[in-house]
């Protein structure tokens, strides 16, 4: 069932090259520094300085009720939605029109969970009946994104056509893609058109310079340019695109892929400009580069950041701007909820025997006992909140939980395939990050080695959250001065959270716990380990 | 007269068949190859040939040295 295609863009990204695009006089466009209060943007650029509470975290915030429509059902636009609503991409877009340093399509596993990956590639036919499948039999599925596994504007065709037919036949899923920028300008308009209302284009560099060190070539105006050239192009295209769809409202996330040595200190100040062109969110993601994987980061030895290396940068940025923090630099055909992958439920073979009644009432029913009880997560933490009102305390903490969805702690430690970490302060309970881990419960490593990975992926955090836990792994993470905490089980994660900092708090005045501040953690790399 | 498709080197990933200006490129159970009858090296069409100015991997859209240059690239 693998084929031998794949890519592994990082983002995301792909290329994209009009389909016999004969009119090879398409021009370079030299960008015009456009004004930036041209119409409305995403609440990101809202006024000149701070930023919104839009993007990101937590509910609709000071978001206007037309942006709040159209991303509170969007697991990949808002941190809040992304415990209760799914997505999946189709692989309709296999060619790719640049090449980036981060990515080898030669490379292909099925266990491997990285853009630009798939296992197999589909028609648009394929992928519009896959799409009526899954939404047959996950409801709370309300996002379609085309990501690849090269460019989705590499392929126009093809992408075109597959959300026609989702379209046609499924009128209620939001339509998504992800791409480079390189022949964005050239289809706003059909993207317009075709009311695709989000948009991600991943941006690492606004300086050519910089560019040339991620990028070896562009292929562009039927020409390949190289270099530091190249790398012009593609980021006056990049910005170009931005500024287009953002004055058509469409909304826009930003992807970065953050490259220690090579863009880390930069995007910042690419931060800065995105945000000007009306950028909604800004999701800057750990370089994946494991040396198995082939691609030129990964054999030069560049390496990824640690966590708490992008959380600093993310927190630098996040005063300009909305940060997407719980990204899971998903593959080309990823299905299910963002930290789940239920593709192998979906392919082709399997899409074909399936019975598939795709019935609005029904999704449309499910989804409203989401709405309620993400209302009610809600609830619990805002009255949660109000019992730490006029507590004077500078201290914050990291808190790992173990979740399958829904807002709730309800994982078995042995069972996470991640762990999601949530800052707490006084001022609340915030989603930072999510860990990577190998399956506890796996067979192939000895429990003390998986143990240590676990340890060292949320080596950072104070507190561990279960449902449950075995006694073997309690002793170690309290070994490793992270307190694994079951009480909360399938509780509320942000009112759990809050509760626990209260209690926490407390033990540091009565001294019980003498507050330290804990170490950096890893970044996990390499395939994920299936039984 | 034509240019060829190293098969080991090949993602499958069809982006030259999207370019090519004489609809030269095959394919058969996601293998790509190129019929040197059609291929004109895009001589006539592009400064570059398309298949190798957009394939992801390096040395895979190469000259066929099995077949004569085409006529007007020599």
């Amino acid at each position: 069932m693998q084929h031998p295609q794949s890519g592994a863009l990082q983002h995301k990204m792909g290329d994209a090259m009009e389909n016999g695009t004969r009119k090879a006089e398409a021009q370079l466009f030299v960008m015009q520094p456009t004004p930036l209060n041209s119409g409305p943007k995403g609440c990101g650029s809202k006024g000149g300085g701070g930023k919104s509470s839009c993007g990101s975290s937590a509910g609709q915030g000071d978001l206007s009720p037309e942006i709040w429509e159209k991303v509170k059902n969007h697991p990949c636009y808002s941190e809040e939605a992304h415990h209760h609503y799914a997505r999946m991409h189709v692989a309709v877009a296999p060619a790719c029109n640049i090449q980036c340093n981060y990515c080898n399509r030669k490379y292909d596993c099925s266990n491997e969970s990285r853009p630009g990956v798939v296992s197999e590639r589909l028609t648009p036919e394929q992928a519009a009946r896959k799409v009526l499948a899954v939404a047959s039999n996950i409801p709370q599925m309300t996002v379609l994104g085309i990501a690849g596994p090269g460019d989705p504007l590499a392929n126009p065709e093809k992408t075109f056509k597959t959300f026609e037919l989702v379209t046609q036949a499924a009128p209620d899923i939001k339509l998504c893609l992800s791409t480079n920028g390189l022949m964005l300008p050239e289809y706003v308009d059909r993207i317009q058109a075709l009311n695709i209302d989000h948009v991600t284009i991943t941006i690492n560099m606004i300086d050519p310079e910089i560019g040339a060190k991620i990028y070896p070539w562009i292929y562009y105006n039927r020409k390949k340019y190289e270099g530091v050239e190249a790398a012009r192009i593609l980021s006056e295209r990049q910005l170009l695109g931005l500024e287009m769809l953002t004055e058509r409202g469409i909304l826009c996330k930003v992807n970065s892929v953050m490259i220690p040595g090579v863009n880390d200190r930069h995007l910042a100040e690419v931060n800065r400009e995105v945000k000007s062109r009306g950028a909604f969110l800004h999701n800057i993601m750990p370089l994946i580069s494991a040396p198995e994987h082939g691609t030129v980061f990964g054999l030069n030895g560049t390496r990824g950041p640690t966590a708490q290396e992008l959380k600093v940068l993310q927190d630098s940025c996040e005063g300009e701007m909305n940060m997407m923090r719980h990204c899971r630099q998903c593959r080309a055909d990823a299905v299910g909820l963002l930290g789940e992958d239920r593709s192998n439920e979906f392919t082709t073979e399997k899409v074909m025997e399936m019975d598939v009644h795709y019935d609005l009432e029904i999704r449309q029913a499910y989804q409203e006992d989401v709405e309620r009880q993400r209302a009610a997560v809600v609830a619990a933490r805002n009255e949660e909140l109000m019992t730490l009102a006029g507590t004077d305390s500078n201290i914050s903490i990291l808190i790992a939980v173990a979740t399958k969805g829904g807002g709730r702690i309800n994982q078995h430690f042995g069972h996470a395939k991640e762990f999601q970490v949530y800052e707490v302060s006084t001022s609340g309970a915030k989603f930072v990050g999510h860990r990577r881990v190998d399956n506890y419960c796996q067979g192939g490593f000895g429990e003390e080695e998986s143990l240590e990975t676990v340890v060292r992926a949320i080596n950072d955090c104070t507190a561990v959250f279960i449902s449950r836990i075995g006694n073997c792994p309690r002793e170690g993470l309290l070994k490793a001065g992270i307190e694994p905490i079951d009480r909360f089980a399938l509780e509320y994660i942000e009112q759990s959270a809050l509760a626990y900092f209260r209690d926490y708090l407390e033990r540091v005045r009565s001294g019980d716990v003498e507050h330290v501040k804990r170490g950096d953690a890893d970044i996990r790399q390499g395939a994920l380990i299936t039984t | 007269m034509a240019y060829m498709i190293k098969e080991s080197n090949c993602t499958g990933c069809s982006a030259c068949q999207n370019e090519c200006p004489n609809n030269a490129i095959l394919e058969k159970n996601f293998a790509f190859s190129i019929d040197p009858e059609k291929c004109t090296e895009c001589v006539g069409f592009f400064d570059e040939p398309q298949c190798a100015a957009i394939c992801p991997m390096p040395k895979t859209c190469i000259i066929n040295p099995d077949v004569p240059r085409f006529a007007s690239a020599v």
